[in-house]
């Protein structure tokens, strides 16, 4: 198997298998993904999985059903930047279909797809837990909120430049 | 201006932060309970504080910690439920993210109370940044003397672990977190045996919501009786009110619960009235899952009663002509929406969301949401509305878990109270595409009937 953590990332996944008692390793699988998605590409292939199913002393089936259940894990490939706009009832109340609008009107990619430069990737998706600063979505680690066509704009310019500057 | 206990210090600069935090004098809850009282006496605090579970289905706190079994040489857990995901809740992220000792403050001394040396905080995943809050706040309480071996010399020891979910609505169902905890796919269990007997790991387990255990810190310090005499009836002590929608302040506010709901909606210290000069059309008061209401029905009862924003007044009428207080997410809808499009999302949400166990509502809740769909794009049939009456009808109380309930609801409510909106998108499928139905009648006094 070619991938595989560092030994830092692995040093973090027995720090995660500490956190439960004795034999209930199959507990850190979820944190263990996260770790694997970050690490691996912004998703999960088969290969990621199998990995951490080796990782973690469980059987691949069980990383899959998981990986499959969650709506943060990504099963195809996604752009470097993803834009998760929520479309729940109170995002809605207040625009957020414009947003997805907007998106789609800038980027040219509808929900689902990605930017042939690999760049963006466009997900619609239910409620963030963010509703009193509407609309909103998730752009890596963060939230960004009471979003406005000029703060997509930003958004969008600040994604590219941090881009262009690690190239 | 409302009493506060939980979010009385939130403005004060820096606290999240431990020294801040203790110098306002954070932890003393914990010095209290486990230097002065026995674990048995701060349960019974909290039983007669007349705390209410703060995630939704309001069962009481004290009385769930005392089924709690306690059988020799079996560990037993405390798991705090922050995967707050009910649409229109977001007071839970509040706390964790701007005074994050108060929960760990709450978990310490409900830890003690229970017997559990290993607590666990389920976070959703989305709330990524908020992991790090915590966990920096937990390692600032071990530093301090908080955590770990032998708190303060009394040899109660205890760990703090947060665990990160991925994106489920589900896994706030207390089994269906467990499940999730446990490595697995978020699938509820059956119940019984419930988790204070068979929990994590198959041993005795509470899960607890966020607000509930940062309640346990005013009710130990000021004791239980003290708690209880805020508020009103069973509705003791404060909540908190996560508010949304069509109004000018939306924000996280602290109630105790005997103001009206017209006052929580127009005056300038809670919501700021409607926004954009707009009128009142709806609110769904305690998160998406609970009734919507028609303004008419929100300020008054169908008694013609002042509707006031607690338990009771909120439930007053049942599901005829009442909701409920639920999670305390609360959304409100101006006379610019469609009722229609609104419960379509809300649909859509408990379809994407249904883990597909039950059939009733993995399957009823994609045809819920393509028949909302449809009518909302002017491609309904008027014998879709009773359709949906039905599938709905056939969904609730028919699943392993309340999230068939959860998905019922709501348009159960929308159909009863909005119908001729419903039939309005069948009749006019054009207009329905360039306009909304708007305020209609939903905000005309109600005729109270008389007696004969």
């Amino acid at each position: 198997m070619s991938l595989s953590f560092s030994d830092e990332k692995l040093k973090e996944v027995q720090r995660i298998v500490d956190r439960y008692p004795q034999g209930k390793q199959k507990s850190a699988l979820i944190p263990v993904l996260h770790l694997a998605q970050e690490e691996f590409g912004g998703w999960l292939s088969t290969e990621t999985m199998d990995y951490v199913a080796s990782v973690l002393n469980l059987k691949p089936i069980e990383v899959y059903e998981v990986a499959t259940f969650y709506s943060m894990f990504n099963l195809k490939p996604v752009g470097k930047y993803m834009f998760e706009v929520c479309q729940t009832g109170p995002c809605m109340l207040n625009g957020s279909d414009d947003i997805v609008k907007y998106i789609h009107e800038k980027l040219g990619i509808k929900p689902g797809e990605t930017t042939s430069d690999g760049m963006f990737t466009l997900k619609t998706v239910e409620c963030l837990g963010a509703c009193g600063y509407a609309p909103m979505m998730q752009q890596g680690k963060y939230y960004k909120e009471h979003l406005t066509k000029e703060k997509i704009d930003a958004i969008i310019a600040e994604c590219r430049s941090t881009a262009a500057a690690k190239n | 201006m409302g009493r506060k206990l939980l979010l009385d210090k939130a403005n004060i600069e820096g606290i999240r932060y431990y020294d801040v935090y203790r110098r306002e004098g954070g932890y003393r809850s914990v010095e209290k309970a486990l230097k002065s009282m026995t674990p048995d006496q701060v349960t019974d605090e909290v039983k007669k504080s007349g705390l209410r579970g703060r995630g939704g289905a309001g069962f009481p706190t004290g009385m769930k910690w005392s089924f709690l079994a306690k059988p020799e040489g079996v560990p037993r857990y405390l798991v705090v439920n922050a995967d707050e995901s009910e649409p229109g809740t977001f007071k839970d992220r509040y706390l964790m993210e701007f005074i994050p000792h108060l929960l760990i403050e709450g978990m310490i001394t409900s830890s003690y109370a229970l017997g559990s040396n290993r607590s666990y905080i389920y976070i959703r995943g989305e709330y990524a940044w908020i992991v790090d809050i915590l966990e920096q706040a937990i390692a600032e309480a071990k530093n301090n003397g908080w955590l770990g071996k032998n708190i303060l010399g009394t040899g109660f020891d205890l760990e703090i672990y947060v665990q990160r979910g991925a994106g489920a609505y589900i896994c706030g169902e207390e089994t269906a977190l467990l499940e999730s905890l446990e490595g697995k796919r978020g699938n509820p269990r059956i119940k019984p045996p419930f988790p204070a007997v068979k929990g994590l790991w198959d041993c005795p387990t509470v899960v607890n919501n966020v607000e509930t255990i940062t309640a346990v810190v005013p009710i130990v310090n000021e004791g239980g009786e003290e708690y209880a005499k805020i508020g009103v009836g069973k509705s003791t002590g404060t909540k908190l009110i996560s508010a949304c929608g069509n109004i000018n302040k939306p924000g996280v506010y602290e109630i105790d619960m005997t103001i009206s709901v017209e006052e929580f909606i127009y005056s300038d210290e809670y919501c700021g009235g409607i926004a954009n000069g707009r009128k009142l059309k709806a609110c769904i008061p305690g998160g998406s899952s609970v009734p919507i209401l028609p303004a008419n029905l929100l300020l008054k009862t169908a008694k013609g009663e002042t509707r006031y924003m607690n338990y009771e007044s909120l439930a007053d009428g049942g599901f005829a002509t009442g909701s409920m207080m639920g999670s305390g997410g609360f959304i409100v809808m101006d006379d610019s929406q469609c009722v229609v499009r609104h419960t379509y999302t809300l649909a859509r949400f408990y379809r994407h969301e249904s883990c597909g166990q039950c059939s009733p509502c993995r399957e009823g809740t994609g045809w819920m949401e393509k028949i909302l769909w449809n009518l909302e794009t002017g491609k309904g049939k008027m014998s879709d509305i009773d359709l949906l009456w039905d599938i709905q009808r056939k969904i609730e109380g028919n699943t392993i878990c309340p999230l068939g309930d959860a998905a019922a609801w709501p348009v159960a409510a929308a159909i009863r109270h909005f119908r001729d909106e419903f039939e309005w998108h069948v009749t006019n499928p054009d207009d329905a595409q360039r306009r909304n139905y708007g305020l209609a009648h939903y905000a005309d006094p109600i005729k109270v009937a008389t007696p004969a």
